[in-house]
């Protein structure tokens, strides 16, 4: 088996360390801001409204620099989303992963995300984490204070901005499930986590030349 | 080597930003430190009235020590004249009510109910001498007591309903030498013992704080700051600063934690951010009532049982009164939990003549919601009980309580509701139908100020953010993190959330056992392959 398969690097660098801390920022943030919620107690409330303010603030960094990350290296353009295949790849998961079938798409340098995953994270990317992060910017500084020391309050009612907030929440954790979930599906459970983790990724040869030109191309 | 550098200057900035997050510096609060370095510095006199010629005699009357006062003090008893002290009333705009006076002189309470018909015993806590019914002079500047606010001896007392002339025990000249500027045990003669006995009405003001641990009042204790009330009560020209809305109606005036503290008192921005709509009491005063006991309930209807004819009392087991012949039952409390409600610094009173608008009574309306941009949620006390009323004109009634002799219609001599109400309400200049009942009074409002306790006991953060039994349950209107949540978005998301762990977990399990099937199928093959040449 080994024989017919090549080592392709997919995930660079920044990209790896962008993953694994936004997806640790990101179960911190749930941790600490369902116990804000109200849902558990771990930390205590004071502490964990304290730690969510932080942790939200690094997070907000980090997506700064990964849209810059995306904008200059061209990166975005792997989230472009396609009707090509989406069906197939909808299908896999449905019957096809069941019955030992191949994956309909492969991934290459060029196209490292299947059409299912781009629409996704596109979705992700342009209405999730947008909805999660502005309602928690107006949760952050719903008081702020103006130049005199007085303290100004929002006109939007904070039941509303909860509510934005709350709801991206939950659907953060849906996908985090999901996700995770996903990455068991690759060539072996854990092969996608070690390609993230790694940046390599076992592709098999015959597509191997392709994604090597396509990759001199682009790069 | 490029890798192991990158790791080691990654894994030092998580370090680094652990420490940060998780490690907290007990800072230096300079605002704070200011604050006790000039409040350290107590003043000293520049004139010792122990060595004024015009004080070096025997006084005979109280009113010859006020006269001596205003020989020097040529203008003062103006100051004093225009004061709530004084006139036991305030001319306010209240909301639905215009332009009114109220204090003392017409506010009903729902404690010994009203002054009208019993100043001879009230006016104990009247800054003046002779008031003994609703006639008196409040022009004559000689009737002015001087001594009870400035007293400095500890000597002064007023006599029990001597209409607020001094007791005859009280050496008026060795008074009159040590004035001063007012103590707490000056301030604490009248209000601590609001409601005929010590911390009865306020709950957070009693005799204790004159000699208090910083625990009891973190501005008043002896091992503190020691302040006077005057600290923060300042008076210019005998306008004490200062409002507490059992009696008074509008939001001018008020002694504030802000005049000294500022707006922005705390280290940490989140907890300035909660002044916009909390006020500092709310958090800096865990519980009051914190040595003695505060009267919670009274209930005028179980008054006058008597035994072998004669009015008894009966007291609870820390010794408080929980019943007396005179008065009815009573519930004492004490490290009390305080109510909170929104408040905007405005407050309608149940004046005497009023009509009964709703069962139970309101005594005191603290205006204010959450809607109202200027209202704080503020901590109160909320006193209950019923007392008597007119059946016919539906208004709460005025009865004599107070009288010196059995006949005069006074009730604590003759235990008679019916002449006692017809004596009080005449004085009042009211009419009485002859009917009486008892009606309910609910929440006279306390706004529980003082007893201020230290930085560290201050409520914590969970207290109010919680689900379950916060201190701020009751106040609605507003969404408040930890205690509400969007129920319907939580039991679909719940939901949701499950759902897809049943659906992960569901396909994961089909694609196990698809996979064991199918590698038994091909594992027989394989076997069907290596046993075949054995054929």
């Amino acid at each position: 088996m080994q024989q017919n398969m090549h080592k392709v690097y997919i995930y660079k660098r920044f990209e790896r360390f962008w993953h694994w801390v936004q997806a640790s920022l990101i179960m911190f943030l749930a941790l600490t801001g369902f116990e804000v919620h109200g849902t558990f107690k771990i930390f205590g409330f004071e502490k964990a409204a304290e730690f969510h303010r932080t942790a939200s603030w690094m997070l907000i960094g980090l997506i700064i620099f990964a849209i810059f990350w995306h904008l200059t290296t061209g990166e975005w353009r792997h989230y472009i989303p396609t009707t090509k295949q989406l069906k197939e790849q909808v299908i896999y998961y449905i019957s096809g992963i069941f019955k030992g079938e191949h994956h309909p798409t492969e991934r290459t340098g060029l196209s490292k995300l299947n059409p299912l995953q781009r629409i996704v994270y596109l979705g992700f990317k342009l209405i999730l984490v947008p909805i999660t992060i502005i309602s928690g910017i107006l949760y952050l500084l719903y008081k702020t204070f103006d130049q005199n020391n007085i303290i100004i309050i929002e006109d939007y009612p904070l039941a509303s901005i909860a509510f934005w907030h709350t709801l991206g929440a939950i659907l953060l954790m849906i996908f985090l499930v999901v996700h995770v979930y996903m990455t068991t599906t690759g060539k072996t459970p854990t092969s996608n986590i070690k390609a993230m983790i790694t940046g390599y990724e076992e592709l098999e040869d015959d597509q191997e030349e392709v994604k090597v030109e396509n990759d001199s191309k682009h790069n | 080597m490029y890798r192991t550098l990158l790791i080691v200057i990654f894994s030092t900035v998580v370090a680094l930003i652990l420490v940060n997050i998780l490690h907290q510096e007990d800072n230096y609060n300079l605002k704070l430190e200011t604050l006790r370095h000039k409040y350290a510095l107590k003043a000293i006199p520049s004139v010792s009235h122990s060595k004024l010629p015009a004080l070096q005699r025997n006084f005979k009357t109280p009113q010859e020590v006020t006269e001596a006062c205003l020989s020097c003090h040529t203008e003062t008893h103006k100051e004093v004249m225009a004061s709530s002290h004084w006139n036991w009333e305030r001319v306010a705009y209240v909301e639905g009510r215009g332009i009114s006076s109220a204090g003392k002189k017409n506010v009903m309470n729902n404690f010994c109910l009203g002054t009208n018909s019993n100043q001879q015993s009230c006016a104990k806590c009247h800054i003046g001498y002779g008031m003994s019914s609703s006639h008196f002079d409040f022009n004559n500047a000689r009737n002015v007591d001087c001594m009870v606010c400035h007293d400095n001896s500890d000597e002064y007392l007023k006599g029990a309903s001597m209409a607020g002339y001094p007791d005859r025990t009280v050496n008026l000249e060795n008074v009159a030498q040590s004035v001063g500027s007012p103590r707490k045990s000056n301030c604490g003669s009248c209000h601590s013992f609001g409601g005929g006995g010590n911390n009865v009405k306020h709950g957070d003001l009693e005799v204790a704080l004159n000699s208090c641990s910083r625990e009891v009042d973190v501005h008043m204790g002896a091992n503190g700051m020691n302040l006077e009330c005057v600290a923060c009560h300042t008076a210019k020209n005998h306008n004490i600063i200062g409002r507490l809305y059992s009696v008074s109606s509008d939001n001018t005036n008020r002694a504030t934690c802000e005049q000294c503290h500022s707006t922005t008192p705390h280290l940490r921005d989140v907890l300035n951010r909660h002044g916009s709509r909390v006020s500092c009491q709310a958090c800096h005063i865990p519980q009051y009532a914190k040595v003695n006991s505060t009267k919670m309930s009274w209930k005028w209807s179980d008054a006058g049982k008597l035994k072998d004819g004669k009015p008894y009392e009966l007291e609870d087991s820390l010794g408080n009164h929980n019943y007396m012949s005179i008065k009815g039952s009573f519930v004492w409390a004490r490290n009390v939990k305080p109510d909170y409600i929104w408040f905007n610094g405005t407050a309608d009173h149940y004046i005497l003549g009023d009509s009964i608008k709703s069962v139970p009574v309101q005594m005191n309306t603290l205006n204010g919601s959450y809607s109202d941009r200027r209202s704080k949620i503020i901590p109160v006390k909320i006193h209950v009980g019923d007392q008597i009323y007119d059946k016919v004109y539906n208004r709460l009634v005025q009865p004599k309580l107070y009288g010196e002799t059995e006949g005069d219609s006074a009730y604590w001599k003759d235990f008679k509701w019916d002449d006692a109400v017809a004596a009080g309400m005449k004085e009042s200049g009211l009419r009485y139908s002859g009917k009486y009942g008892f009606v309910k009074t609910k929440k006279m409002y306390w706004p529980v100020n003082h007893m201020v306790s230290p930085k560290g006991e201050a409520v914590g953060c969970a207290e109010c953010h919680t689900r379950i039994n916060g201190r701020l349950a009751k106040l609605s209107g507003f969404y408040l993190p930890g205690r509400d949540q969007n129920k319907s978005l939580d039991f679909v998301g719940y939901w949701m959330f499950i759902l897809t762990l049943v659906a992960v977990f569901g396909h994961g399990a089909i694609r196990i056992s698809m996979d064991i099937s199918r590698n038994k199928y091909e594992k027989q093959i394989i076997n069907y392959d290596e046993d075949k040449p054995a054929e």
